[in-house]
């Protein structure tokens, strides 16, 4: 498929894409009253990376049945759609009502279909959608009791290219708004062949406690005690594990892992003793390796978790400090920084800790400090944060080639972390004032921010959150 | 030896009775100005004795109030030496932003300080907990904190410390003493801290 087809040209489309523009308020506005918990979406705020509108395809998400459920399932749907970044959202004027074509009638049409059938048949009027500059449309229509579909329509092509169906939903339960959010991941992969991020939580620490959130804002959560130290959590693969370090006053540290399916805490051991943390689980999730700050300086060792053994120490610093290592996603290597060479910079080895190199290239002298590396769950991109003028701010490494650029200018922006879609990066920003999580699109450079909540940090975002985990 | 007084009286006033012995029947009693003379003396003289042994009795709490006194003087003089030990080894180590040397001046005089207190005291066990300012990355702090701590021990180990005396912790940015945000509170909070964790019951001053 060619750019071309997502262009909207004809003279309709430009209009009726102006009057979505003129409407957006409108249409956020609404949201906010529907659910007060989520962030606002932040129209127009980007950072500053050139962005051409109008080349991404048009959605539409019909409205329908005026059901509860039915319209919550729809406003998550259009806001997760809206967050993957990969679509123009199309909002229209009077609400979603004026633009589903539901006919209880089907005799209308004078054809023979169904006789004396009393069930609405569901009417896609794809011209209509083409002429409103939509490509995708998206009906969420109630089946029997609790269950319903959600269909996704390529307009262009008059057909239905996705079918999703939801049994016995419980918009009360907790795994509520996570099905919708995998239903919009199926939609993002139906029509655009790319994954999307819907799906996946962000775990921060705040005033020492460790919080979840959904990748909407919605459906915070503390995971540990209140009135503690937590400090650098981290997911474990799937989304069922939470690593993190309790500090202890005397300046020791222990980590945790925090099990969602029984529930329970466990040290890992060898970890009472010294300072341990920023830890980072293997992409298979049998090793766990940290860092232990003692009184050789700061280096980075493994633990083997699935043989409950074998704590390994990978770096030898000689008191240079090596700090905040990450997996690459095939599990073969592990990014970190390291002090080595002066300031610190981002560096790579195998995840044996042999073959120690410089990663992120940087002149001597010249480029300041560089921090926080994290992969891409793509295995392509390493974004971290690098001091430019005193400030700390996002940058990106083609893994390929080596070639950094920078991603953020405004405020100050550290600690990135990807979420699935390798598209998607949240940190932590001074941009509003105060020290909040934010999410950023690499590809066209918006950014709204992920949770209202104060003194936010240290964000780890974890991959799709699976069915079978349903804290 | 006038103790022997009051006993002698006693005895002659036995000797007298006895003397009576088998004689007329003893005058009626009344006033016998004989006896009343004795007993008066025998009250007098017990009132003597009884003020010597209190003036004796208070020449000895005097004495021992004064060594009671002497021996808290002295303790309260070794707890005022420990004392003043233990504010010269809390005292802190500041640092450059990102930096984890040692500043010459102010505290290479404080670590030098250290340095003697530690030799006149082997017993002393300390712990170093270095912290960092808000700046920092939050991680990268916890290891630059650490090398903080590193670095204010090695200047003791290398001036012949033993290392086991001494073992660091780090806080990172963790435990700002001034929560503000200037430049001021940043340096407050760029420090290294030292606690005893062992034989910091009696310490004596450097070069006693």
């Amino acid at each position: 498929m060619s750019f071309m087809c997502w262009r909207r040209e004809s003279r309709l489309n430009s209009l009726f894409l102006s009057s979505t523009i003129a409407l957006l308020l409108v249409g956020v506005s609404s949201e906010i009253r529907a659910q007060d918990s989520i962030p606002p979406i932040e129209q127009g705020v980007r950072l500053g990376i050139t962005y051409t509108p109008g080349m991404r395809p048009g959605m539409l998400v019909l409205g329908g049945p005026q059901i509860e459920m039915l319209d919550s399932v729809r406003t998550i749907l259009r806001r997760d759609l809206e967050f993957s970044d990969r679509f123009e959202m199309i909002y229209l004027p009077g609400g979603d009502s004026l633009v589903l074509g539901v006919r209880t009638s089907p005799n209308d049409q004078g054809n023979d279909s169904n006789t004396g059938s009393s069930l609405p048949e569901h009417f896609v009027n794809y011209s209509l959608y083409a002429a409103l500059g939509a490509d995708y449309a998206v009906s969420v229509l109630t089946d029997v009791d609790s269950s319903f579909t959600v269909n996704l329509y390529a307009v262009r092509g008059e057909e239905v290219r996705t079918t999703v169906r939801l049994r016995d939903m419980d918009p009360d339960s907790a795994s509520f708004r996570m099905a919708i959010h995998r239903v919009s991941d199926a939609l993002v992969r139906s029509a655009t062949g790319e994954p999307g991020y819907a799906a996946s939580r962000v775990v921060f620490v705040s005033r020492g406690r460790v919080y979840s959130v959904d990748s909407d804002g919605a459906g915070l959560q503390a995971m540990s005690p209140p009135g503690g130290t937590a400090f650098s959590p981290v997911w474990g693969p799937l989304a069922q594990r939470v690593a993190y370090t309790s500090l202890a006053d005397d300046g020791w540290g222990s980590i945790f892992v925090f099990d969602f399916a029984t529930g329970n805490r466990a040290l890992v051991p060898h970890t009472d003793e010294y300072l341990n943390y920023s830890s980072a689980f293997s992409p298979d999730g049998r090793i766990l390796a940290f860092t232990r700050s003692w009184a050789e300086g700061s280096d980075l060792f493994a633990y083997n978790l699935a043989q409950d053994c074998c704590l390994q120490r990978l770096t030898v610093g000689r008191l240079s400090d090596n700090v905040s290592p990450e997996f690459s996603p095939d599990g073969r290597r592990i990014t970190f920084e390291s002090t080595r060479s002066g300031a610190s910079q981002i560096y790579v080895m195998a995840s044996d800790g042999t073959g120690q190199e410089l990663f992120a290239p940087f002149d001597y002298g010249v480029t300041g400090a560089s921090h926080s590396p994290a992969w891409s769950p793509d295995g392509l991109s390493l974004a971290f944060h690098r001091n430019v003028a005193g400030r700390h701010q996002l940058f990106l490494m083609d893994v390929s080639n080596r070639d950094v650029r920078q991603l953020s200018s405004a405020g100050r922006n550290e600690d990135p972390t990807w979420a699935p879609d390798s598209r998607h990066i949240a940190f932590k920003s001074s941009r509003s004032g105060s020290e909040q999580l934010w999410v950023v699109d690499i590809e066209t450079g918006r950014v709204r921010q992920l949770a209202r909540v104060g003194a936010a940090r240290m964000p780890n975002w974890s991959a799709p959150v699976m069915q079978t985990n349903q804290p | 030896m006038r103790l022997t007084l009051p006993l002698s009286v006693g005895v002659s006033v036995i000797l007298i009775a006895s003397a009576c012995g088998g004689g007329p029947p003893p005058p009626p009693p009344g006033p016998d100005p004989d006896s009343l003379a004795a007993e008066q003396a025998r009250r007098d003289s017990i009132a003597a004795a009884q003020a010597r042994a209190d003036s004796i009795r208070r020449a000895q709490e005097a004495a021992q109030a004064a060594e009671r006194q002497r021996r808290a003087d002295s303790l309260a003089a070794v707890r005022a030496e420990t004392n003043a030990v233990r504010d010269m080894i809390s005292s802190m180590v500041h640092f450059d932003f990102n930096m984890s040397n040692i500043r010459e001046g102010e505290d290479t005089e404080v670590l030098e300080q250290k340095l003697a207190i530690l030799l006149a005291n082997p017993n002393l066990r300390l712990e170093i907990v270095g912290h960092c300012d808000e700046r920092g990355t939050d991680e990268y702090n916890m290891a630059l904190g650490n090398r903080r701590a590193v670095s204010s021990r090695a200047f003791l180990t290398d001036r012949g410390i033993a290392e086991s005396s001494i073992s660091v912790r780090s806080r990172g940015e963790e435990q700002p003493l001034d929560a503000g945000h200037t430049e001021e509170a940043w340096a407050r909070n760029r420090r290294a801290e030292f606690r005893i964790t062992g034989g910091g019951d009696v310490l004596v001053r450097p070069g006693n």
